[in-house]
């Protein structure tokens, strides 16, 4: 047992069967006899009243088997994951553009969209909420706002020596998985129903399917193989693709596949809220915060979807690294007639990160110096370590962190470098910032911090896997299959993992909140030790067992007659929240990062370029060093795409108008910088007994890209150096940027 | 009939829907899932194929998105896709290598973009590997690792695998027109016929807007339309020129151009996309046509066996408009050598440097003579409803001395030039602001660098 699996850089599980194209998704599947496929007629303007539905010409049309509406529903019309508010097919009210109205099932996929492109919805148009600002102004809330506080920030505010207030809006962001949206069902015997998503939550569409269709959980079978990518997008968004393969099928008895195309996917799915957000501080001399009062805004959209949770989470991360003295954190969710806001990985997290990264860049533009050390100067420490939600900080490795980035990446030098390009450059201007992340690990939702999982271990030594995670390119499951290989001490190609089933591990949460690997990782390994147990008391038997290779083990075990499967479950210990007081313990642990990123913008079009990127990043101990730099990486070039070129335009009616990679535009190869170092911290561990003292990576190295929107805030400024701090709001486009140098090169002094 | 080659066997299709894609034919006929769709409209990459031809003593391949390319447009050709390769190609194993894959969706289509790299596929020679994927997208990895996959992966020559004896024998089995005077013949006869190039735009009318093209042609083969002429006066391209062939020539009339073209699509754009198409389309979103304007290019129109040439310019009319007859079509575009004394500038304005469509594309062609301008064409994209000229602009420059004040007055004057619009690339306000600047940046640039692509 010299090599042990984990700690390990294994490739994905799967990579062989990705570069041979031999890697299935659902819609690459050989397809069932006679299967139906679907299309949704979707609204084509926003919010209205829905008189009428004339689908005379769509029934009419080529290829056409069925269509259905509201009606044809047998049990509950809905695909609301906490709220049930959002139905599968729209009655009597159009809440947003692209909300389907109806499902076409057809002999094609070309039929099917031809088709639904025929149905006339007569309506009767009523005035739409489209903005942040339209429905501050009418009051429309998907919920009712959110205060988290700590100490008096009112009072702390008037007595601050110095203060400031401003404002930041960013905007949202499309998932782009590159998969889109898919589901296959397919009938079984007595009114069951195998469903195949590619969804993070294969549980949810069995239990909404499961009322949709009037059944109960047990007739519903939900499996998940992989997913092309994920991000968010497929935790409560793909139940409106799966349940209506799910109603095709039980109204036909035929097979029936859903396969979105990219626009209408774009346009009838949710996407990463914008924020609007306000700030007043104050703080002293030096930079260090007293007081501060944070409003965030944000555009749910039309339904409650996770809007909750997400702008929770963006409250517990308006603090970031940051030791807020008397904090008042504001929350409204606002409710529009725009599709319906989603997960989309930091979950909110990202916007809250970005409104106090902001605060420390005005505050040092206020006091002339360098936002470096007004971030250290606010850190958190011993004697300020509690956050706003009052749980005290007892894993705080940013201080350490970011000493050590800014050491090995230069950035005093690189500062003084920038400072003389500035210099001797008038059109270009470079600008430079590192700023850190901290990232609260568990789900805010205390009950969905559980997992299970199911470990098999055959009489020929092989093993067989499954837990409640789903596979979207994170590498989740060679990292479990890593643990379950260690517990037995066999190579790692002894364990086969399959698609995650709903009819293998039962009420699963979704794989979500980077949790995946924590919570299922403790789960199979905890199976795995299960049986373990039971092999070792059995070896304990037998003098000559030392002589055993694992097969004959297992071999022998099997025919002492010794169980060799089990299940094994685990949730995450000590923590607790209040969720009307907003205090408590949210998080097991915090996933730590810093970046460093130096930009140059062009005065004269706005235009930018990231020239330079170091990140340093603690996953604790990793269990796999590829797959955390693959994420790390990764989750940096996704974060930056949503400050930098991913721009989502709505019109008037609050109709997407970038609805397709060809105006909407998410990284290329090129646009990753041509200096990129990436490190995982190798003093990384977790405090918390996690598996194999590993932390969670999926969503934490996303929030490292706000390095770059500050650095190209410093960059805008020294075009107009002494005028403060540029109104730069995100994404950064060249338009945007441009905009923020014409209006601080207008300010007076 | 479709006759084309896959894996050395001939492949023959019989009856389809011309508007029918590879795309769907591979995942949906051939049950060939590797080829992924990921958009539909030729701007992920996820369904790189490689489309082959024999050309001189070889063959020679391009990459190609399945997702627009219609069935009669593989006739006569060889097609690999991921499959052909066997899963052990060296990219493939660079890639596993490198933990080139996360979710592996998109990997199907950058292993065909480097496999073309490898074995020298059009458009891929001495191009750095970032530009040979600029098409594709990948949402999970960050590129790092595709990229280092990519630079590892020698170029090689492509083994013969008999492909291109048996591509000497194919015989096409489509009916296209089989020279510019039967495709005349046949517009004249039937002018509602809808011309088909590269397929790039009208692509996306079939697979977004789920239009019935009615009769199509494609033209994509005509001997005669694919051929270039460069002198020492100019550069003549035939409509069927594909971006990736006029890339080096256009750049040999200037770098700018070259540059241009480089950010026209992703590889497997222009390896179909055709400079006349972009023209003949009035595609307000082409980026060709402003700098062709400002080169002070001319068109070549045929109906029947009757030919007009005009300029450039006058063949848009109105936003979706061109002076097009019934019947005729574009046969070719010249575009003159400017001279050695000449300043010319292209800028293309977006919000992602590669593959995307410019919010403004400033074209600037001036003549500037013992410190006097003595001529200016100056043409824009982006700032009306079709790319045009900026009279009040060049009149501002001509007969001027070139210098700061005179190029400030000329960016004033483009306040008249344009009314541009507000759109999702851009405001009008910005589009104003910078199609001056991009004036003013040309002064600049004289005593400091100012492209962050460069600087």
């Amino acid at each position: 047992m010299a090599d042990w699996a984990v700690h390990r850089p294994l490739p994905h599980d799967s990579a062989d069967l990705h570069v041979a194209g031999a890697a299935a998704y659902v819609d690459d599947l050989p397809e069932p006899p006679g299967v139906l496929h679907l299309a949704f007629g979707h609204a084509a303007d926003g919010h209205a009243t829905l008189l009428s539905l004339d689908l005379d010409a769509v029934r009419a049309a080529p290829g056409v088997v069925a269509v259905f509406t509201a009606a044809d529903i047998p049990g509950e019309n809905n695909v609301g994951p906490v709220v049930h508010d959002e139905t599968l097919l729209a009655e009597g009210e159009i809440l947003y553009p692209g909300q389907p109205l109806f499902l076409v099932a057809a002999t094609s996929t070309r039929a099917a969209r031809r088709a639904a492109r025929l149905g006339k919805a007569a309506v009767e148009p009523r005035s739409a909420l489209v903005t942040i600002a339209d429905a501050r102004a009418a009051g429309s809330e998907i919920q009712e706002t959110q205060i988290m506080a700590r100490g008096q920030a009112d009072a702390s505010l008037g007595t601050a020596s110095h203060r400031l207030a401003g404002t930041l809006e960013m905007g949202g962001q499309e998932h782009f998985y590159l998969e889109g949206q898919a589901a296959l069902a397919v009938p079984g015997e007595q009114g069951q129903l195998h469903i195949l998503s590619s969804t993070q939550h294969p549980s949810e569409i069995q239990h909404l399917a499961a009322k949709l269709l009037e059944r109960s959980h047990a007739e519903i079978v939900v499996e998940v193989r992989r997913m092309g990518g994920a991000f968010g997008g497929k935790e409560t968004q793909a139940a409106a693709f799966a349940l209506a393969c799910a109603l095709a099928a039980a109204k036909t008895g035929r097979p029936a596949k859903f396969r979105a195309d990219r626009d209408d996917d774009m346009i009838a799915t949710g996407k990463r809220h914008d924020f609007v957000v306000d700030y007043d501080v104050g703080f002293d001399g030096g930079g260090r915060i007293a007081a501060i009062r944070i409003e965030l805004a944000s555009r749910c959209g039309a339904t409650a979807d996770l809007s909750p949770a997400i702008n929770d989470r963006a409250m517990f991360h308006a603090d970031n690294c940051y030791y807020l003295p008397a904090v008042e954190i504001v929350s409204h969710r606002l409710k529009t007639h725009t599709v319906s806001n989603t997960a989309f990985r930091g979950f909110g997290g990202p916007q809250g990160m970005m409104a106090i990264e902001r605060v420390m860049d005005a505050i040092a533009a206020q006091l002339g110096r360098d936002p470096l050390d007004v971030r250290r100067v606010n850190l958190y420490g011993p004697g300020r370590d509690v956050t706003p939600y009052h749980m005290q900080i007892t894993d705080n490795v940013a201080p350490e962190l970011i000493d050590e980035l800014a050491e090995r990446a230069g950035y005093a030098a690189r500062r003084t470098e920038v400072e003389a390009f500035n210099a001797a450059h008038n059109v270009l201007k470079k600008g430079l910032a590192l700023t850190p992340v901290k990232f609260g690990i568990s789900f805010t939702t205390t009950h969905l911090n559980q997992a299970g999982a199911l470990v098999l271990v055959y009489a020929d030594g092989s093993i067989h896997l499954n837990h409640g995670g789903t596979e979207m390119g994170q590498g989740l499951h060679v990292k479990i299959a890593q643990v379950v290989a260690d517990v037995f001490g066999v190579p790692i190609d002894t364990v086969k993992v399959s698609s995650t089933r709903t009819d293998k591990v039962p009420n699963t949460s979704a794989t979500a909140a980077s949790s995946g690997a924590d919570l299922n990782g403790m789960a199979a390994k905890n199976a795995a030790e299960t049986i373990r147990k039971r092999l070792d008391a059995f070896a304990a038997t037998d003098p000559d067992s030392a002589n055993w290779a694992f097969p004959e083990l297992c071999r022998r075990a099997h025919l002492n007659r010794i169980s060799l499967a089990a299940t094994g479950y685990y949730a995450t210990p000590d923590i607790h929240y209040d969720r009307a007081a907003h205090r408590g313990r949210p998080f097991l642990y915090f996933a730590y990062g810093a970046a460093l990123s130096e930009v140059v913008i062009d005065t004269l079009t706005g235009e930018h370029k990231v020239l330079a990127v170091d990140i340093l990043h603690d996953v604790g101990r990793s269990l796999n060093p590829a797959i955390d730099l693959g994420q790390i990486e990764g989750g940096f070039i996704q974060g930056m795409g949503w400050l930098t070129t991913e721009e989502l335009v709505y019109d008037a009616r609050g109709r997407l108008l970038t609805h397709a990679p060809s105006t909407y535009k998410i990284p290329t190869a090129n646009d990753r910088p041509a200096r990129m170092e990436i490190a995982i911290w190798e003093s990384g561990r977790n405090a918390e007994p996690t598996i194999h003292r590993s932390k969670a990576v999926g969503e934490p190295p996303l929030m490292l890209a706000i390095s770059v929107f500050s650095a190209l805030t410093q960059a805008v400024a020294a075009a107009a150096p002494g005028k403060g701090l540029p109104k730069l709001d995100a994404p950064a486009t060249p338009e945007r940027i441009l905009a923020a140098l014409g209006e601080l090169r207008a300010r007076n002094g | 009939m479709i006759r084309f080659l896959l894996d050395g066997e001939i492949v023959e299709i019989d009856g389809a829907d011309p508007t029918d894609t590879v795309l769907d034919y591979l995942r949906y006929t051939l049950r060939r899932t590797g080829t992924k769709e990921g958009c539909a409209e030729g701007d992920c990459g996820a369904c790189t194929v490689l489309l082959g031809e024999v050309a001189g003593d070889g063959v020679e391949w391009r990459a190609v998105n399945a997702c627009i390319l219609f069935l009669p447009m593989l006739d006569g050709k060889a097609l690999r896709t991921v499959e052909s390769l066997g899963g052990t190609h060296p990219v493939q194993k660079e890639l596993v290598e490198r933990h080139g894959s996360q979710c592996g969706f998109c990997t199907p289509g950058f292993v065909m973009s480097l496999y073309g790299r490898c074995i020298g596929a059009a458009g891929t020679r001495g191009v750095p590997v970032g530009d040979v994927i600029a098409g594709n997208l990948c949402r999970c990895t960050g590129y790092g690792p595709i990229l280092a996959a990519g630079e590892a992966v020698p170029a090689t020559a492509d083994p013969d695998d008999g492909t291109l004896a048996a591509l000497r024998t194919l015989r096409p089995a489509y009916r296209h027109p089989a020279s510019a005077d039967e495709l005349a013949d046949l517009l004249l006869a039937h002018p509602e016929t809808r011309i088909v190039a590269g397929a790039t735009d009208v692509g996306l009318w079939v697979t977004k807007q789920h239009r019935d093209l009615g009769p199509i042609v494609f033209i994509g083969d005509i001997a005669e339309l694919r051929q270039m002429g460069e002198s020492p006066d100019a550069l003549t391209l035939g409509a069927a020129v594909r971006y990736s062939e006029a890339r080096e020539p256009l750049a040999r009339l200037h770098p700018d151009l070259g540059e241009l073209v480089r950010r026209i699509g992703g590889v497997q754009v222009r390896n179909a996309g055709t400079i006349g198409g972009n023209i003949a389309n009035g595609s307000p979103i082409g980026d060709m046509p402003p700098a062709l304007i400002a080169l002070g290019a001319e068109l070549t129109l045929r109906r029947g066996a009757e030919r007009r040439t005009i300029p450039l310019e006058d063949f848009f009319l109105s936003y979706g408009k061109q002076d097009l007859a019934p019947g005729e079509f574009v046969e070719s575009v010249r575009i003159p050598r400017p001279s050695p004394d000449m300043l010319v500038r292209v800028v293309k304005l977006s919000k992602r440097f590669d593959s995307d469509i410019s919010s403004v594309c400033g074209a600037f062609a001036l003549h500037i003579a013992d410190g006097l301008v003595t001529q200016a064409r100056i043409a824009f994209g982006g700032m009306a409803g079709v790319p045009a000229r900026a009279p009040h602009c060049e009149a501002a420059l001509t007969g001027k001395a070139w210098t700061q004040a005179s190029v400030e007055a000329a960016a004033q004057a483009l306040t008249h030039d344009y009314d541009p619009l507000d759109d999702l690339r851009g405001s009008a306000a910005y589009r104003r602001t910078v199609a001056a600047n991009l004036l003013r940046r040309i002064w600049a640039e004289q005593g400091e660098p100012v492209s962050v692509l460069h600087g």
